[in-house]
């Protein structure tokens, strides 16, 4: 039994807490801050001590608008609320959170592959602190006690609640890769999904083909990348479609992913989850962006990745796979600068996802000016593609200008005339060969291009080689 | 022109004659010493502190080194501030860095904070020398400072009786002389019903007037802190010292703090002052005459008194009863056991840190704090809220209504601040309702968010006092210590 | 307040709610908390029973809106000082007994 069995869907709504990259907490001063020493981030309000009180921070405000911007959300005005529930990583035993009356409300993503996904909500919250199981190999169950650093308690997050439009595995990682990408080009989230900065819970149902009713749901918790995202979805639907098949019934429940055993386990019901007693926090006034606000921050809006990707398609004329590649590593600025410095649009895009994709890790990209010079020295046949990719190499380790470094290579592209020089030099040293192209046998072309490369030490382009022996052949 | 001390029948009998006003100018002067004053009130404390248990802490060398920085930034010329001498006590649920603060509780037993309230940083700014931390009812949840954790305080003016509350123990202060002046914190009248039983003038500012920010909560929306003094003028300098905004509090009102002593004498003729009938029902007869005395009095001195009706006051007590709880089970949840404070590990040691939370909170908090987070949590729980706490808030809507029409016809409104004087020891300890009916006409004005003071009235052939309520709105605190002080100089 | 107009607070309801509230009540306990609170629920029927219907639930007594923070880093607290007031400590972090439920 497989998620794809025929004759059932797959239905998926997903909840995505992002981590925003303001400098301080939600509520507090406290740096916002990854990896520090356990409890050296924190202050009275952050830990709940008595009499301290919240005052929210207007960076988190203006990124949760910034996000709603972006997901084509309303922006509303909102109150805060307490979710009343005890926990030791929750400082305060309630979290401070929007409910019914969050910032963003009903908005869409379009995924790059086309289609929306539906926004319910994007709303403000408070992160918890960090738990460390002791003993017990880690495991909560075996451990015998734990410990707590309140580092992450009341960072601020924005949770995204998709509408429940998601029908594949393959869909919901598209759909967390796009919004990925938008939350990454807002400036409000690093999307680092592997410390959690971006932290994804999937509720997964069946039903069968053609039903318009949902099937019971179960939600899906620890769903750390992409991949395990697809796993856990994959598995969870088999196995609702299993139970179902079998003549059961879904349990509404939480079930957590199992990354090392590759199935879902089952967590807690429904039935028994708390009763969070929400009402507004007192200790918080309403949040009502007025129009010179939003105005402020829409104005500042950066192009998203779907407006990113139809221009860069526009100018290019790219295949769909590059186009995304590109927007996602940020060089589509480097190929429309490098296009409108007049390179050629296709090889600036090849070079751009091989190349300089390829070497975001360890290299710098090239100025879009530079970058337009190589791709055009490359066109016009100053250098050949293999030289071009060399060049593009040494720019990337080192930078430098490429005529520069093509003469430090010896890379001197053959003029047409000693192209065709040694063709002929080739031809003549070869004549049954040269007999056995003319006759048709295609694969002797390779045998030329070696012989002219050889004679040329390389500079020669195999292309314009081979065009060369074509013509001369009359085929 | 300071009034006259009041108190004049009090048993009291150990408050210095001297208003905090008049200590503040002659230390300021060069004319007393901060040190001098500060022995005066010690040796107070000495003398009936074991008696009264006002105080959970005194803080007899923290205050004399305060004293003596006090007295030597005089005499290097520096001024002090404007509460140079003064001494403080502060209500036990005002957190002060380093010093136990405690609420009263168990669960709080030992607690040092790791900060200062805003409110402490401004007394020391202001020269002011703390002496304790004064003793209250349970995380302020009460009206006779019997659910203190350590102990009932006493009335000093006759010690058999309670003090009121929740603020008791700065009631007593100030009432016996232990401090110049007090903190408390007013939720339903935890400032105002103390004062009244204790013959000293008490207000709850406007809400938003003074900043939370280290009051630790009871109930938020409703929480003030405010000033206990001798009279008017002083609790008017106090508030002015405490008053402004503090970035730390959200609900702190983007306003300079108001001045008050000046134009404190300036009268009442004029002024358009309501008695306010609901409130005026159900007290018992001595304290419906106490204000309609009161009310002559102003008449007499030129303002034009007349009844008024508000309404949906007699819907406060029930919406307060249902509110207050349900901001207080939230706020008292963090008292765990994981981060501060007690920690039980109940009979046999906790297996799981639930079963910790639990026990921790069984062995840390009294009767009167489960029975409210309990009330308070079935009041937001799921299938209630509706009909209780979104009831309360809609109550609170038509008490603000009420109070703003009111406020249209009449410049101040008068009451009595409680329906009577103070009660002996356990009279309501074993029925909470009595107990709650206590703060009946002081609640109201928590709702509304408004300003309202107590002034001392102490009916002619009584040994206890009682106490007239003057209400205003919302940052009406100027005219209502005028008519303040007008009352406190008719009083007899 | 007749006993016959309050609303029927049970014993069931009162351990439900101190298990929300955390806290362990004896058979006594919540014998005595189920009258107490049955009275003040009591007492406070008027207030359930007012039709108020179109009015708005005032929150807050205060009209404020929009209070906010710019987003500046202020000095955090010393870690000795909060973990010395902490019932126990280990590691630089605060230890607890272990953890059985897992988050909501």
């Amino acid at each position: 039994m497989t998620a794809d069995t025929p004759g059932w869907e797959t239905v998926v709504g997903l909840e995505v807490h992002c981590e925003l990259r303001t400098a301080t907490k939600l509520f507090c001063g406290c740096p916002n801050r990854f990896g520090q020493e356990p409890n050296t981030q924190i202050c009275p309000v952050c830990t709940g001590q008595p009499g301290s009180l919240p005052v929210l921070n207007r960076m988190a405000v203006e990124m949760a608008m910034r996000i709603g911007l972006a997901l084509h959300c309303r922006i509303e005005p909102s109150i805060f609320h307490r979710k009343n529930y005890f926990y030791p990583d929750m400082p305060k035993d309630y979290q401070v959170s929007q409910y019914d009356q969050p910032i963003n409300i009903d908005g869409w993503l379009e995924l790059p592959s086309g289609g929306r996904i539906g926004i319910e909500r994007a709303h403000l919250e408070e992160d918890t602190g960090k738990i460390t199981h002791v003993g017990g190999a880690g495991r909560i169950h075996d451990a015998s006690h734990s410990l707590i650093d309140y580092n992450r308690a009341g960072v601020p997050l924005v949770e995204i609640v998709s509408r429940p439009d998601i029908r594949s595995a393959a869909q919901a990682r598209d759909y967390v890769a796009e919004l990925r990408s938008i939350l990454v080009a807002t400036g409000a989230s690093d999307g680092k999904m592997e410390e959690g900065s971006l932290r994804v819970d999937a509720n997964v149902s069946v039903r069968p083909r053609g039903s318009t009713e949902f099937g019971t749901r179960a939600e899906i918790k620890n769903v750390n990348s992409l991949r395990s995202l697809v796993r856990a979805i994959e598995y969870e639907a088999a196995r609702q479609i299993g139970v179902l098949s079998d003549g059961g019934r879904v349990t509404l429940e939480t079930r957590h992913w199992d990354e090392a055993g590759g199935r879902t386990t089952s967590g807690r019901t429904k039935e028994q989850s708390e009763d969070y007693r929400y009402f507004p926090e007192p200790d918080l006034v309403p949040v009502a962006p007025d129009a010179a606000w939003l105005g402020r921050v829409e104005a500042a809006m950066p192009v998203l990745p779907a407006a990113r990707r139809s221009r860069l398609a526009q100018a290019t004329g790219a295949p769909g796979e590059d186009i995304a590649v590109l927007v996602e590593t940020g060089l589509d600025e480097l190929v429309l600068a490098a296009v409108a410095a007049g390179a050629d649009a296709r090889t600036a895009v090849n070079r751009a996802t091989n190349e300089v994709a390829g070497a975001l890790e360890t290299g710098t990209p090239p100025p879009p000016a530079t970058f337009a010079r190589l791709v055009k020295m490359e066109t016009e046949g100053a250098l050949t593609a293999t030289q071009a990719k060399t060049v593009l190499a040494d720019m990337l380790r080192d930078g430098g200008e490429p005529e520069e470094l093509a003469r430090q290579r010896g890379f001197e592209a053959l003029a047409s005339d000693a192209l065709a020089d040694a063709v002929s030099a080739v031809i003549e040293a070869n004549p049954a060969e040269w007999e056995r192209f003319k006759a048709g046998e295609a694969k002797v072309a390779g045998f030329f291009v070696g012989q002219v490369m050889k004679a040329t030490r390389g500079n020669a382009d195999g292309g314009a080689v081979t065009a060369e022996l074509r013509r001369r052949a009359g085929i | 022109m300071t009034p006259p001390a009041p108190g004049s029948g009090s048993a009291a009998g150990a408050r210095p004659g001297r208003s905090a006003v008049e200590t503040a100018d002659a230390v300021r002067a060069g004319r007393l010493t901060a040190a001098a004053v500060l022995e005066e009130h010690l040796a107070a404390i000495e003398a009936r502190e074991s008696e009264l248990h006002a105080f959970n802490l005194v803080l007899a060398d923290r205050a004399r080194a305060e004293a003596a920085a006090v007295d030597e930034s005089v005499a290097a010329g520096r001024d002090p501030g404007r509460l140079a001498g003064v001494t403080v006590a502060l209500k036990d649920n005002l957190c002060t860095r380093g010093v136990e603060t405690t609420c009263s509780s168990r669960i709080l037993e030992g607690w040092k904070p790791p900060y200062d309230a805003t409110v402490v940083t401004r007394l020391r700014q202001e020269g002011a020398v703390v002496v304790g931390k004064t003793n209250l009812d349970e995380f302020a949840m009460g009206s006779s400072t019997e659910n203190s954790a350590f102990g009932p305080t006493r009335n000093p003016h006759d010690p058999t009786r309670v003090p009121g509350g929740s603020s008791g123990g700065s009631a007593a202060a100030v009432a016996a002389g232990f401090a110049g002046l007090a903190l408390g914190s007013d939720t339903g009248g935890s400032i105002r019903q103390p004062a009244a039983l204790c013959g000293v003038v008490g207000l709850k500012p406007t809400y938003g007037l003074v900043s939370r920010y280290g009051l630790i909560a009871f109930a938020s929306s409703l929480d003030q802190i405010g000033p206990f003094a001798g009279t008017v003028a002083d609790a008017a300098l106090l508030l002015e010292v405490i008053a402004g905004h503090d970035a730390m509090d959200s609900t702190s009102l983007d306003a300079p703090a108001p001045s008050l002593l000046e134009g404190l004498d300036g009268g009442v003729e004029g002024l358009r002052i309501g008695v306010v009938s609901e409130l005026m029902d159900g007290v018992e007869p001595a304290a419906a005459a106490a204000v309609e005395a009161a009310a002559h009095a102003l008449s007499a001195a030129g303002a034009k008194v007349d009844r008024v009706s508000v309404p949906a006051a007699v819907y406060g007590l029930s919406a307060y009863y249902l509110i207050a709880p349900a901001e207080a089970s939230s706020n008292l949840a963090r008292y765990d056991g994981v981060r501060y404070g007690l920690r039980s590990e109940g009979p046999g040691g906790s297996a799981d840190v639930a079963a910790m939370f639990a026990a921790t909170r069984a062995a840390g908090f009294g009767d009167e704090v489960k029975r409210r987070i309990m009330l308070g949590t079935y009041a937001l729980s799921a299938g209630y809220y509706d009909a209780y706490y979104g009831q309360a808030q809609r109550v609170r809507t038509l008490i603000i209504r009420d109070f703003d029409a009111a406020y249209r016809s009449f410049d101040i409104l008068l009451s009595p601040t409680t329906p009577g004087p103070a009660f002996e020891l356990d009279a309501k300890t074993s029925d909470p309702m009595a107990m709650y009916l206590s703060d009946v006409c002081t609640i109201p004005t928590n709702l509304a968010g408004h300003p309202a003071v107590t002034v001392p009235w102490w009916p002619e052939g009584s040994g206890l006092p009682l106490g007239i309520q003057v209400l205003a709105p919302a940052l009406g605190e100027a005219v209502m210590l005028r008519a303040a002080a007008a009352l406190e100089a008719a009083a007899p | 307040m007749s006993p016959e107009s309050r609303p029927s607070i049970s014993r069931d309801d009162v351990a439900h709610v101190a298990h929300l509230a955390r806290l362990t009540l004896t058979p006594e306990e919540i014998e005595r908390f189920t009258g107490q609170l049955a009275a003040v629920l009591g007492h406070a029927e008027d207030v359930a029973a007012l039709d108020l219907a179109g009015v708005e639930p005032t929150a807050h007594p205060l009209p404020l809106m929009n209070v906010l923070r710019e987003d500046e880093v202020r000095p955090c607290l010393d870690r000795d000082e909060v973990l010395a007031q902490a019932p126990a400590a280990e590691e630089g972090r605060f230890r607890v007994p272990r953890i059985l439920g897992e988050a909501p």
